[in-house]
């Protein structure tokens, strides 16, 4: 079995024209820990989780996964590296013109390592992790629920065994009962492997059911040039006592500070 | 003062675009070397571009042949010059209207199309999700695109130009009843095949420009559904004004090729 990596940001800013979004971003993810980064929308999360998978470059600061320089590798390192990591997309990101069965089987496809056959056993393998009906393999994504798409994401997601999972509001648009699903979900994923996530959300639900450490970053636009982002990284249980009223707020689903400002 | 700022950025702004769109077909034609491109894929992307092109470019063709004898009639009758319709019909269809006017069309109706599937694709965030499973979106999509483009463009101008050649006929021959030999005879005389072949250059260049700057649009396209249709109607507006300016430098890289090649011709003759 392989052994979990680990990521590194130091300093990391990303600017997209004259709009900052992140700044000063500096955060340690261990191997086989499962982080979320929380943070009210615009906050700059999801460019966070595209930042550790080379989806975006930041403007400055560096990234580092499991040793290779994420930030100013070559194509090729990109892609190699990108192999070994899942992304779970906010939409699902199926491709919509590929049945459920050749969107899981796409990546393994992709590599030409492994025959038909494999493919396919492969693909059933995980399509029963994440629950899928038997005969779902066959729809196409257009014919699948949100809560399905989603199961679909991580199935294709998970199909190359990678040592990191990366998920981008996993949980959003969805009804309770299916968010439990997901969430139950990605702590299975987690036993079942030894894997690094990173989850992105605003559900503090989720937040409380699978994360061992959160990070919870503040909206450039309310802050002054000298005010961290990142203000709060801790356990999830030390959220909701926490002296920043921020923190205690957005925890609280508390829109007072958002109204005054 | 202020428009000259202005002026400047917008020129820095071009400058910086037309940076990103060259750097991008660097990308796309480095895949034509190193990336394998399914078959399966070719074939389908090849039917929507040419197989589906088909009516919209004989209808084109059919009738742009038929409007340039309609307008050029009267002219040529008063001089009684009927005959030689065929020479000057046969001359602008293959030499202009018909790469430009098919290359306009498939800018309008595969440009359009490509930018439009593959900004649905950027904003629905599956040109990512290729990219996470180890997959160089460039290539994977532009180059199947690029090689059916230029592949199928100058195929798809040949089309109309015998739609064009075969709609003049129809008007001259039947409505106007010009006499048949002639009118064929004067046609032959002023098109030889280094014409025919020259100018299928020009789609071949037609079809390269109008499929990088599609898929341009499409991979830059940003902010949901407005965002697809601004990438659809950029990729037409940019594709139309590349296939006017390669039209104007081919043409005259072609004509000085052909007058060279006319000089050698005199040589031998001479010799």
């Amino acid at each position: 079995m392989k052994q979990p990596a680990a990521f590194e940001l130091r300093e990391v800013a990303v600017s997209f024209g004259r709009q900052d979004v992140l700044r000063g971003v500096t955060t340690r993810i261990p191997a086989g820990e499962t982080i979320a980064v929380i943070g009210e929308s615009g906050c700059g999360k999801t460019v966070f989780l595209k930042l550790l998978v080379g989806l975006l470059a930041p403007t400055s600061g560096t990234i580092h996964f499991d040793g290779l320089r994420i930030t100013g590798s070559s194509e090729r390192e990109l892609f190699q590296a990108r192999l070994r990591i899942g992304f779970l997309f906010q939409s699902g990101a199926l491709f919509d013109s590929l049945s459920v069965f050749d969107n899981v089987a796409f990546g393994l496809r992709a590599q030409k390592k492994w025959t038909d056959k494999e493919i396919a056993d492969k693909v059933h393998e995980r399509l029963t992790e994440v629950g899928m009906p038997d005969g779902a393999a066959v729809k196409m994504p257009a014919e699948l629920s949100g809560g399905m798409k989603k199961r679909v994401g991580l199935a294709r997601a998970l199909a190359l065994d990678p040592e990191v999972m990366l998920y981008d509001e996993p949980t959003t648009g969805l009804d309770p009962i299916m968010t439990d699903v997901i969430n139950r979900l990605i702590v299975a994923v987690r036993r079942r492997r030894p894997i690094t996530s990173v989850i992105v959300t605003h559900e503090m639900r989720t937040v409380r059911a699978v994360a061992d450490r959160v990070v919870m970053l503040y909206p450039l636009r309310h802050l002054g040039p000298d005010q961290a982002q990142v203000i709060y990284d801790g356990p999830p249980t030390g959220l909701e006592g926490h002296a920043d009223s921020r923190v205690r707020n957005f925890v609280a689903g508390d829109s007072e500070t958002a109204i005054v400002e | 003062m202020a428009q000259g700022i202005i002026l400047g950025r917008d020129i820095n702004r071009a400058m910086i675009a037309l940076g990103d769109w060259s750097a991008f077909a660097g990308h796309a034609l480095r895949g034509l070397v190193g990336a394998r491109t399914r078959s399966g894929t070719l074939i389908s992307i090849c039917y929507s571009i040419g197989v589906m092109s088909v009516p919209v470019i004989v209808i084109t063709g059919f009738f742009i042949g038929m409007v340039l004898a309609v307008q050029a009639y009267a002219q040529y009758h008063n001089l009684g010059l009927d005959t030689w319709l065929g020479s000057m019909i046969h001359q602008s269809v293959i030499r202009e209207l018909g790469p430009v006017l098919a290359a306009v069309m498939l800018a309008g109706r595969v440009g359009s199309a490509m930018a439009a599937e593959l900004g649905t694709m950027k904003v629905t965030e599956q040109i990512d999700a290729l990219a996470c499973l180890g997959v160089d979106p460039v290539h994977y999509l532009v180059v199947p695109r690029f090689l059916a483009c230029v592949l199928l463009i100058p195929l798809l101008t040949v089309l109309a130009n015998v739609a064009g050649v075969i709609g003049a006929a129809v008007i001259c021959l039947s409505i106007y009843h010009i006499d048949a030999h002639h009118y064929w005879q004067h046609g032959r005389d002023f098109i030889d095949l280094s014409d025919v072949i020259l100018n299928l250059i020009k789609p071949v260049f037609f079809g390269a420009f109008i499929a990088l700057i599609s898929c341009h649009r499409g991979f830059r396209c940003r902010g949901g559904s407005e965002g697809v249709g601004r990438a659809s109607t950029e990729a037409f507006v940019w594709s139309f004004l590349a296939i006017l300016v390669l039209d104007f430098f081919l043409g005259l890289t072609i004509n000085s090729i052909k007058s060279r090649w006319l000089d050698l011709d005199m040589v031998k003759l001479t010799s």
